[in-house]
């Protein structure tokens, strides 16, 4: 490194201005560039003459998988400066606060909390698409816009999962901030993107509780505690907590990452579905486990066993995924119901960490008055939400990995497609009925959804023959290469 | 410029054209090729005339220990290596043996220095299997990339700003930035006799712009190889480790 970052200097086009913030391993400055219009940072490692392997390490980590990032949850990369000259990157200038500026106050109120949780869960999933997991997340390392939405800074510690790991190979040490480092990273795992999901759920019980679930160790010795410790329950601490963000915080904070939520979307999904989180045991723990249990997880955190390790992470994120089933429950639909039923399942036995989200929609009238409750005054909502539950038992799911919404619109397509998007649903499946000249005409729900769907569509129907090709309108009708 | 670098082609040629039909749609600038043309395949003198038309047209080759046996009988190696080699030798032209004679064992190509084993006394032909064997190497050169093959095993090496030499995983399916911070190493594998476990042919793209380095493997008809080894009658275990890749 030949030139050390000051105020007034040029390097490649790029004229540094003020110093923004000076932390340990980096230095960030305002810069300008005649070619770039928008408002531009660089951040300058801080290399001393000392032993300075994982700053350097760290910087060409960022260095490799940064410009392979895109998306609104990231600073938009624009260059990168050479080691020999003096190391940089510049990004897009961020409007916002540090989410650093927010812990000041913690604890927040709920609903706040609850709302950054889901930004990040979001944020992070959108990284994990893009194979990169991220191993240092805490509320330094994200970037409040002006608009809310979160952006993930400093991938000096990332993984890419498609590139070399440069860290797993130089240093023993184990990597990230301890308040938030997950049990496999302190046994040196870098692999596994459930280590987000436990970072983020350390920082939900902050921001819920006003304390850190480990504390803040100062030493590695304590870090290691996790992998035995449990944290004292969010509702011993914060007796209004509702049980369900308790119940979302410590299964994201499980010591083995098998027993946390298989991925960011996943725990955004019960943020976002609070009715549909189921409580378990862990609800309601106020008191420590018995003596052996403990004895147990502290015999278990002594041995040094890895956890398991997870197959490749593109698998991983494709092992887990939110596959929605658009269920039509009409009396003249069963056959149909049925055969999705089916299909549902076949999806399970490949993809065994799927959650399920089962979903039926009721049409209201365009405009529509109250249409909750039918001709004998029979409650639609409940009576639907029952058939709904009695159609997903067939899947035989336990409850937290499977979840029934009733939606009403009336638009169903729309309905669902916005139900796909804000769930982040990976996969849906859908019945369709037959193909009938005046669906064809004017446009079935199916159609619509495999249309302008967010994500993969699977179109279930049943076989143009035999009991439902006579009870269908479509008996005679020519088979279509779309049907 | 795009860069495509081959090695260990020995003598196949339907792994060699497949390499080069995916060449063909990569907007590639320069072909290097790094030795070992011969040897081990059935189809030797197609691939020294490919090889001759490529270095026409601008391609740069080095030579190979296989090529070197050709002139030099006294080249030590395995009984199953010399038994194809002596095949090998009475079906080549003069043009063809002088062509393999007169290759030199080292080439550079701006940033990039190219052979065949290693930078190390590259007449010895040693093996790079990990970042040990690499260090030698990089003492030999100030060149920021290292391109080589013969172990017929992708391998990619780097050393750090530190001097400190370390293996990465060779991975395919997505090109890996060789950061300016770093001077790099590549065993790009082997066009004609994978023995990683994989049996498509495998070659690599250097991007000098990008400065963007990819593995590469190239699905061919092995099928093929081996019937016309078999019909040549020559060594088994030949057939066998296109067979299974090892």
């Amino acid at each position: 490194m030949v030139l050390r970052p000051h105020s007034g200097l040029v390097i490649d086009g790029f004229t540094l201005g003020e110093r923004l913030h000076k932390g340990g391993f980096a230095t960030i400055w305002d810069v300008e560039h005649p070619d770039h219009t928008g408002p531009l940072v660089m951040k300058v490692p801080t290399i001393t003459d000392g032993f300075d392997g994982p700053t350097i390490v760290g910087f060409e980590v960022e260095q490799m998988i940064v410009p392979k990032l895109v998306g609104r949850h990231i600073a938009k990369f624009v260059a990168a400066g050479d080691f020999a000259v003096m190391p940089y990157l510049v990004f897009e200038r961020i409007q916002g606060e540090p989410l650093s500026e927010v812990f000041k106050g913690v604890p927040i109120a709920l609903p706040d909390a609850v709302a950054l949780a889901e930004k990040m869960a979001e944020a992070v999933h959108d990284l994990h698409r893009q194979n990169v997991i991220h191993l240092d997340l805490k509320p330094e390392n994200f970037m409040l816009r002006a608009d809310k939405s979160l952006v993930a800074i400093d991938f000096g510690l990332a993984r890419h999962a498609r590139l070399p790991d440069l860290l797993a190979e130089e240093f023993e040490m184990p990597m990230g901030t301890y308040p938030y480092i997950a049990p496999e990273q302190v046994l040196h795992q870098r692999n596994d993107l459930r280590s987000d999901i436990f970072a983020i759920g350390a920082m939900l019980y902050e921001l819920v509780t006003g304390k850190a679930p480990f504390g803040k160790p100062s030493r590695l010795a304590e870090v290691r505690w996790r992998l035995w410790k449990k944290p004292i329950p969010p509702q011993s601490l914060v007796s209004d907590c509702p049980a369900y963000v308790q119940e979302i915080i410590l299964r994201a904070l499980e010591t083995d990452p098998k027993d946390r939520y298989q991925s960011a979307a996943q725990m955004l999904f019960d943020l976002r579905n609070p009715a549909q989180v189921k409580i378990t045991t862990r609800d309601g723990k106020n008191k420590r486990d018995p003596i052996l249990k403990r004895f147990k997880r502290w015999w278990r955190g002594q041995t040094f066993v890895p956890f398991e390790t997870p197959p490749l992470m593109t698998v991983q994120i494709e092992m887990a995924p939110i596959i929605m089933a658009a269920v039509d429950l009409s009396p003249e639909m069963e056959a149909l119901a049925d055969r999705l039923l089916l299909s549902v399942k076949r999806m399970l036995i490949i993809q065994p960490d799927a959650r399920i989200a089962c979903v039926n929609v009721i049409k209201t009238k365009r405009i529509g008055l109250d249409t909750a409750r039918d001709a004998e005054g029979n409650h639609i909502h409940v009576a639907r939400l029952l058939a709904l539950r009695d159609w997903a038992s067939g899947l035989g799911l336990p409850e937290d990995r499977m979840t029934c919404a009733i939606l009403e619109s009336s638009d169903p397509a729309a309905a669902l497609i916005d139900y796909a998007r804000h769930n982040h649903v990976d996969h849906i499946l859908i019945g369709a009925r037959g193909s009938s000249s005046t669906r064809r005409f004017l446009g079935s729900v199916s159609s619509q959804v495999v249309a302008e769907a967010p994500c993969s569509v699977s179109v279930i129907r049943l076989p143009q023959s035999g009991r439902f090709a006579e009870a269908s309108e479509a008996s005679a009708a020519v088979m279509h290469p779309d049907a | 410029m795009r860069v495509a670098i081959m090695s260990d082609i020995h003598g196949n040629r339907e792994g060699f054209s497949a390499a080069l039909d995916d060449i063909s749609d990569r907007r590639i600038d320069q072909i290097v090729l790094l030795g070992d043309y011969v040897g081990y395949g059935p189809d030797p003198e197609w691939c020294v005339d490919t090889t001759m038309r490529l270095v026409e047209a601008g391609a740069l080759a080095v030579k190979g220990n296989h090529d070197h046996a050709i002139a030099d009988p006294s080249e030590s190696m395995n009984t199953i290596a010399r038994a194809t080699i002596n095949w090998t030798r009475p079906r080549l032209s003069k043009a063809q043996c002088d062509f393999l004679a007169a290759l030199p064992l080292t080439l550079e190509l701006g940033e990039v220095a190219l052979v065949h084993a290693s930078l190390n006394s590259p007449e010895r032909w040693h093996y790079i299997l990990d970042d040990r064997r690499a260090v030698t190497s990089f003492r030999q050169t100030t060149a920021r990339l290292i391109v080589c093959g013969h172990t017929h095993l992708p391998t990619l090496i780097s050393q750090d700003t530190a001097g400190t030499v370390r293996q990465h995983q060779a991975l395919t399916a997505a090109p890996v930035p060789l950061l300016r911070s770093r001077r790099w190493l590549a065993v790009v594998g082997s066009v004609g006799q994978p023995r990683d476990g994989s049996i498509a042919a495998a070659y690599a793209i250097f991007d000098t712009a990008t400065s963007e380095f990819e593995f590469r493997r190239i699905a061919y008809d092995v099928g093929t190889t081996v019937h016309k080894l078999r019909a040549a009658g020559l060594p088994e275990p030949l057939a066998i480790r296109l067979q299974k890749g090892k």
